[in-house]
C-alpha cells in the first residue's frame, strides 16, 4: 500500500448537541491509512457519540467528516444516510453492546454482511430465484470469505451454532468477523476489548494487529483497557467533556499531565462521593 | 412461572391463611358482581307487545359471581400452598419429539392434502373446508413473510386480500379476462398497493407499523364500500367468472370438462379443480418463500427481524428491504384474493373486515413466526376447529379462547419456534426458540 500513513478519515470543527447538552465539542482528529487511532476518555465523554456521527447513526450539529478512498474517490459522511456510508463509503462498525443477529448461526450473521454483493449476484433476487449459476459462485465465495474470517476468530468449529449462544468473548469477536467481511476501508471499533479477559483482550491485540499489517484496512477504535489501547495503538486522541484534551503517540499520552488529570480527576471524585 | 416460584418468599411448610384467601376470593367476587351485573344480569329482549323489555337473569349472574369465587378462592389457596402450577413443564416439553414428529409431519400432510378429493369426493362439505382452510395456508404463508421473516407487524393483511378479489372480479368482469391472466395481474397489483403503503409508514416500527396498517387496511374497505360507481359498492360484484380448466368450462354442455375427458357431468368437478387450484398456489406460496430465504433478500429480512440498527451498519438499505418484504406478502395476499373471488363468484366489502386479518395474524402468531408448517397446523386447527365446534353454537368462542391463551401460555412462541438455518458449514443445527427468544428481550 504505498498510501500508508496518508489521511484516511478527516473530522473537522465535529459537534453534536443534543438540546442544551453538547456532547462533543468543537473536535478536529484524523485518522491515518493503514494505522490504529484510539480515541480515549473518561466515560461521557462522548467517544461513542463521535463513532455515531462518523457512521451516520446521528447527523453532526456542526462540522464535517471526510473519507478518501485510495482510489481518490471521496465521501463526506455527514451527508451521507448510516446504510451508505457502510455500502459506499466502506465504513463498518461494531456496538459496545454486541447487536449480533442472535437468532442466526455465526454463518449467516457473516453472509448478512456480505448482502449488497450477494444482492448484486443475485441479480436482486430475480435471477437467485431460479438458481442461476453466476449467483451460486458468488454465494460459494461469500461462504468461503466467512470460513476465513471465521477461522481467524477462532470460531470455525462454531459456524453453525445461533450467534446468541456464543460466550461473550466470541461474540465480540465474531462482531468484529463480521464488520470486516463486508471489506471495509475503515473499521471502527466500539470497546472491543470491554468484559474480555486478559488472554482474550491479547488475542484481540493480535487480530487487530494482523488487520492492520494486511494494509487494506485501518482502525479507529474506542477503549477503556490501556494495555489494548498503548499496544497497540498508533496514534490516540483523549476526548474530555465533548473536547480534545491531547492526541499523539501512545508513549507521550501515557505522561501527558492533562490526560492523567482527566482521568485521574474522575475517580478521586468517585473517591470522594 | 420459575421466577414466579423463586419470588415468592413464603416457606412451603406455612399455615393456609384461611382468612386472607377468602378476602381475596370475596373482593374479587364482588369485582365480578359490578362487571357482570349489566353484562349478564340484565338483558333487553322484545316482549310480547313487541316493545323491549328489561329481563332480569339473577341465576346466571350469581352462577358467574360463584364461579369467580370459587376460582379465586383455589388460586389463593394454591398459591399459598406453593403448588404452583407450572404450566411449562406440566405439559409435554416437546422439543426433540417435536422435531422427529415434523421429519414426517410435512411428507405426510402433503400426501394426506393432495388425497383428500379421493378420499372425501363425496363429501361436498368436507371439500369446501378443505379450500377454506387451505386458502388460510396461503394467507398464512404469505404474511409469514411480513411477520415471521421479516418481523414487520402487519394488522392490515385483509388490504391486499381484497385488492387482488376485487382486481380479478373487476379485470374479469370489465375485460372478459381469464383467470390465469388476471391472477398475475392480481398479485402484482396487490403488491404495488403494498409498496405505495409501504413507502410511508415503514419508517415507523412495532406498535405504530401496526396501527397505520390496521388503518390501511380498513381505508381499502371502506373505499370499496362508498366508490359505487367502480365497486358496486356495499352490493358487491356478482357473476364474477368461474374458473375454467384451462379454457374448458366446467359445465354439462358439450364442450364441457366432463363432455370433452367422457366423463359423466358432475359439479364436484369443479370443486375438485378449485381444491387442486389453491393447494398448487399454496405450494408456490411455500416454496417461493422457503427459496427467499436462502437468498441474500430472505437473510436480510431475518436479520431486520433480529436488529435494524446492526444492518444499517452492514450497509443493508433496511427501506427497500422492507418494501420487499411487504410487497412479497401482499403479492401473495393478492393471489389469493383473486382465487377467493373465482370460488366465490360474489365479492362485497363485508369478506375484507379487520377480523380476517386478526384471523391470519393469530394463525401465524400461534403456529409460529416464520415457521411453515407451524402455519398449516395452525391454520388446520383455527378454520377446522372453528367448524368443528360449530356444533357447540356459542360455546365455540369460548373454547377458542381458552385453547389461544393456553398455546400462549405453553408455547409462547408458537407451536412451531424453531428455526432452521438457511445455509450451513458442518451440519445443520436447528435453533432452538429460548435462544431466539433470550436474544429478543
Amino acid at each position: 500500500m504505498n498510501a500508508a500513513g496518508e489521511i484516511l478519515l478527516e473530522a473537522r470543527h465535529l459537534s453534536m448537541r443534543f438540546g442544551g447538552l453538547v456532547a462533543v465539542d468543537d473536535l478536529s482528529f484524523s485518522a491515518r491509512r493503514g494505522k490504529i487511532t484510539a480515541i480515549i476518555g473518561p466515560n461521557g465523554a462522548g467517544k461513542t457519540t463521535v463513532f455515531n456521527c462518523i457512521t451516520g447513526f446521528y447527523q453532526p450539529s456542526q462540522g464535517m467528516i471526510r473519507i478518501a478512498h485510495t482510489d481518490g474517490k471521496e465521501f463526506l459522511l455527514e451527508r451521507l444516510p448510516d446504510f451508505r456510508i457502510a455500502a459506499q463509503a466502506r465504513v463498518a462498525r461494531t456496538f459496545q453492546n454486541i447487536r449480533l443477529f442472535a437468532g442466526m448461526t455465526a454463518l449467516e450473521n457473516l453472509l448478512v454482511a456480505q448482502h449488497n454483493r450477494l444482492m448484486l449476484a443475485s441479480g436482486f433476487t430475480l435471477l437467485g430465484v431460479f438458481g442461476w449459476p453466476g449467483y451460486m459462485h458468488a454465494e460459494q465465495a461469500a461462504i468461503e470469505k466467512a470460513r476465513r474470517w471465521l477461522d481467524r476468530v477462532g470460531l470455525a468449529n462454531r459456524a453453525d451454532d445461533p450467534a446468541g449462544a456464543l460466550p461473550y468473548g466470541a461474540q465480540r469477536r465474531l462482531e468484529i468477523a463480521r464488520a470486516m467481511c463486508a471489506d471495509p476501508v475503515l473499521l471502527c471499533l466500539d470497546e472491543p476489548a470491554a468484559g474480555l479477559n486478559p488472554r482474550e483482550a491479547g488475542e484481540l491485540n493480535k487480530l487487530l494487529a494482523a488487520i492492520r499489517a494486511e494494509g487494506k484496512t485501518s482502525l479507529l477504535l474506542i477503549e477503556h483497557h490501556m494495555g489494548v489501547v498503548m499496544e497497540i495503538s498508533d496514534h490516540v486522541v483523549v476526548l474530555d467533556y465533548g473536547k480534545k484534551i491531547a492526541e499523539g503517540p501512545p508513549a507521550e499520552i501515557r505522561n501527558d499531565p492533562k490526560v492523567i488529570a482527566a482521568y485521574l480527576g474522575v475517580e478521586e471524585e468517585e473517591v470522594a462521593r | 412461572m420459575a421466577a414466579a416460584n423463586e419470588s415468592d418468599p413464603r416457606p412451603r411448610s406455612a399455615k393456609f391463611d384461611f382468612a386472607a384467601a377468602l378476602k381475596d376470593a370475596a373482593l374479587a367476587a364482588a369485582v365480578a358482581f359490578g362487571l357482570f351485573s349489566l353484562m349478564l344480569g340484565l338483558r333487553s329482549e322484545t316482549g310480547a307487545s313487541g316493545r323491549l323489555e328489561v329481563v332480569s337473569r339473577p341465576e346466571l349472574l350469581a352462577a358467574a359471581v360463584a364461579a369467580v369465587f370459587v376460582g379465586r378462592l383455589a388460586v389463593a389457596l394454591i398459591a399459598q400452598g406453593r403448588v404452583a402450577i407450572d404450566f411449562a413443564r406440566a405439559l409435554p416439553a416437546a422439543t426433540p419429539a417435536f422435531e422427529r414428529l415434523r421429519r414426517f409431519a410435512l411428507p405426510a400432510l402433503l400426501a394426506f392434502a393432495l388425497l383428500v378429493p379421493v378420499l372425501f369426493y363425496s363429501n361436498r362439505y368436507f371439500l369446501d373446508l378443505g379450500i377454506l382452510v387451505l386458502t388460510y395456508v396461503m394467507l398464512g404463508w404469505g404474511l409469514n413473510i411480513v411477520v415471521g421473516l421479516a418481523g414487520l407487524l402487519d394488522l392490515g393483511y385483509v388490504a391486499f386480500y381484497a385488492v387482488g378479489a376485487y382486481s380479478y372480479a373487476l379485470l374479469a368482469q370489465n375485460f372478459g379476462l381469464s383467470f390465469w391472466i388476471c391472477l398475475p395481474l392480481a398479485g402484482i397489483l396487490a403488491a404495488l398497493w403494498g409498496i405505495m403503503l409501504g413507502f410511508p409508514v415503514l419508517r415507523l416500527r412495532g406498535d405504530y407499523l401496526a396501527i397505520v396498517t390496521l388503518a390501511f387496511g380498513e381505508i381499502i374497505r371502506i373505499v370499496i364500500v362508498n366508490w359505487q360507481s367502480f365497486t358496486n359498492g356495499p352490493n358487491g360484484i356478482s357473476g364474477i367468472p368461474r374458473p375454467s380448466f384451462f379454457g374448458i368450462p366446467f359445465d354439462s354442455s358439450a364442450a364441457g370438462f366432463a363432455a370433452r375427458f367422457g366423463l359423466e357431468f358432475d359439479p364436484t368437478h369443479r370443486i375438485v379443480f378449485l381444491f387442486y387450484l389453491i393447494l398448487a398456489l399454496a405450494l408456490l406460496t411455500s416454496f417461493v418463500t422457503l427459496r427467499l430465504r436462502r437468498l441474500p433478500i430472505g437473510r436480510a429480512w431475518e436479520a431486520l427481524r433480529e436488529d435494524e440498527i446492526a444492518c444499517r451498519s452492514l450497509g443493508i438499505n433496511t427501506t427497500n428491504t422492507k418494501l420487499t418484504a411487504f410487497a412479497m406478502g401482499a403479492m401473495f395476499g393478492g393471489f389469493a384474493g383473486s382465487f377467493f373471488a373465482t370460488r366465490q363468484g360474489f365479492i362485497s366489502p363485508e369478506s375484507f373486515v379487520f377480523m380476517e386479518s386478526a384471523l391470519v395474524l393469530a394463525i401465524v402468531v400461534l403456529g409460529g413466526m416464520g415457521s411453515q408448517l407451524g402455519v398449516v397446523v395452525a391454520a388446520l386447527v383455527m378454520i377446522g376447529g372453528f367448524e368443528f365446534f360449530r356444533q357447540f353454537e356459542q360455546f365455540r368462542m369460548l373454547v377458542f379462547g381458552t385453547a389461544m391463551v393456553a398455546i400462549m401460555v405453553w408455547r409462547p412462541r408458537g407451536l412451531i419456534a424453531t428455526r432452521t438455518p438457511s445455509v450451513f458449514l458442518q451440519q445443520k443445527k436447528i435453533i432452538s426458540a429460548d435462544i431466539i427468544d433470550e436474544a429478543r428481550e
